[in-house]
């Protein structure tokens, strides 16, 4: 009987994400200290933050809207059995600040944003205006991205403000004007649950978000394969790996922070008044 | 640098795509003020030759020198400054579409710096009457441009730098054949104001037959025999026609593969290597 082991298989995925991961490191290094050199345009920037932010503002406020009544219409059925209806405005809002403002708005940011970005970049690359700017003397990296990615990382956090906003007025119009609870209570609990802390942690994480956003967007677009089939794919690509790094990253931070906000008041995050 | 030194010199050089070949074992000197013109059959690495020599691409093997210094040697600025020295038209001219014509021309002006506006408002207009076209194109869109438009707006953006070399990616390629004479006049209107290094890929014989000083034609490596040299031919552009190499007659009289077997039997009798 041999006893020789068959030879094993190089781990081919890990190592091609391991390379893809490296690339994009290296890309987003570029891009990122591209934001403090004399390529970063005044102009493109401007351009960049009217699209994110501005041409944004009604998707944005329509889901914040709606999330924070749908999320009042499911929670009320429940905490109206116990006789918790006045704390429905602590939770709710709570859930609004530190997760689902932060989180939809990036996802709605990679949707409407991020897959532009992407299949512009990569029409660009297609049909070699990329190869252009580099024959002129200027780094495409930081002509093409560095704006982009301060654009998604500047107005991020005023589109969260935004479904922020709109997430807790949806849910006061539910709970106090269509199901009837004591406004003043319903303030009352949000007050005393819900502080800066969170906004902070919310803001915080939108930041991280939208930096995301446009740097795996934009380097999807940079790795775009040839004709409208490869600009497709880099631009579904583009958005299908912000979703899960946007939802990956918030699992990490929220670990974080809750360990920070133990650390910081001695007591859950959730509770500091 | 003398005038028989080359200013670019291809030595050895080898390029791969994954597992595909596109150029093995490559050497090609380029003198200054020489006009050469690389032809061969589409996937022969004509286009790649060109992103070899301003560093869009780097070879596998081999290096790729500038006035004797090998570019991947060369630092980050050192690699710009020898670009702004090259003007660059692309196969599908490659014009920014969020830039008017005038901002595409000006484009590398801004870029390299140095220039009021009023000299670079200047330089545009030289450009622009140089290849012909009236300077109310000045303030159109690159999607409001015809083929030979777009080609012509592509050709004056790459002389707006004056550049010491200039490299010609299929510059005819979808046009009417009035219009393929204008830009072979425009290529030697160029050469005639002042002394250019040109490097012109094109499958275009008419082309080959007015601009070229000397020829070389590539064949692709997929159908080279093993130990075959890539380049079929390197001399005057008068001795294409009655060369003792078949694939060389075929090409340049635009037969059919099987049509030469039928009417010669060169290839049944192998004296094409």
């Amino acid at each position: 009987m041999s006893t020789d082991a068959a030879p094993s298989k190089p781990p081919w995925t890990l190592i091609l994400f391991l390379v893809g991961l490296g690339d994009w490191s290296l890309f987003s290094l570029r891009a990122v200290t591209g934001v403090f050199s004399r390529h970063l345009k005044l102009r493109e920037l401007l351009r960049v933050c009217v699209d994110v932010g501005a041409n944004s503002f009604g998707v944005i406020a329509i889901t914040g809207l709606f999330i924070g009544m749908v999320l009042a219409v499911q929670a009320y059925s429940q905490f109206h059995l116990i006789g918790l209806d006045t704390s429905l405005g602590a939770v709710i809002h709570m859930s609004v600040i530190r997760e689902l403002g932060p989180v939809l708005t990036a996802i709605m940011l990679s949707g409407r944003v991020g897959t532009a970005m992407a299949a512009q970049l990569g029409t660009m690359k297609v049909t070699e205006q990329i190869d252009a700017l580099a024959c002129l003397g200027v780094d495409p990296v930081r002509y093409l991205v560095s704006p982009r990615f301060l654009g998604c990382v500047l107005m991020i956090p005023l589109l969260t403000v935004l479904a922020d906003g709109m997430g807790v007025i949806g849910s006061t119009i539910i709970c106090v004007e269509v199901f009837g609870i004591d406004s003043y209570h319903y303030w009352r609990h949000t007050a005393n649950f819900v502080t800066l802390w969170d906004l902070f942690i919310g803001l915080g994480k939108s930041v991280i978000f939208g930096g995301i956003v446009g740097l795996i967007s934009c380097h999807r677009g940079f790795q775009s394969g040839a004709g409208a089939e490869g600009v497709g794919r880099a631009a579904t690509e583009g958005f299908v790996m912000s979703f899960i790094a946007i939802l990956i990253i918030d699992f990490v931070l929220d670990m974080l922070t809750s360990a920070l906000g133990v650390i910081l008041f001695a007591q859950g995050s959730g509770n500091v008044a | 640098m003398t005038a028989s030194e080359p200013i670019i010199r291809l030595q050895n050089v080898t390029v791969r795509f994954d597992r595909q070949t596109v150029l093995e074992g490559i050497s090609l000197d380029v003198l200054p003020n020489q006009t050469l013109v690389l032809i061969g059959e589409s996937g022969c690495g004509k286009s790649v030759t060109l992103k070899l020599i301003v560093g869009l691409l780097k070879p596998t093997a081999g290096e790729v020198l500038f006035e004797g210094k090998p570019l991947h040697l060369m630092n980050e600025r050192e690699l710009t400054t020898m670009r702004l020295r090259v003007g660059f038209l692309f196969q599908q001219s490659a014009l920014f579409d969020s830039l008017t014509v005038f901002d595409n021309v000006a484009f590398g002006p801004r870029a390299k710096g140095g220039f009021t506006e009023d000299s670079i408002r200047q330089i545009v207009r030289e450009r622009l009457q140089d290849v012909g076209l009236p300077l109310t194109v000045e303030t159109k869109m690159p999607v409001e441009l015809s083929g030979g438009m777009r080609k012509r707006v592509g050709l004056a953006r790459a002389l707006a730098l004056t550049p010491d070399v200039m490299l010609y990616d299929e510059p005819t390629t979808g046009l009417d054949p009035i219009m393929t004479d204008v830009i072979n006049e425009l290529i030697l209107q160029t050469r005639a104001k002042r002394p250019v290094t040109s490097l012109v890929v094109t499958h275009e014989m008419r082309t080959v037959q007015k601009v070229a000083d000397r020829v070389v034609m590539l064949y692709p490596h997929a159908r080279l025999t093993p130990g075959d040299p890539q380049i079929l031919y390197d001399g005057p552009r008068d001795g294409l026609t009655d060369h003792p190499d078949a694939r060389v007659r075929q090409f340049v009289r635009g037969e059919a593969l099987d049509r030469i077997v039928e009417l010669r039997g060169d290839f049944a009798e192998g004296d094409h290597r």
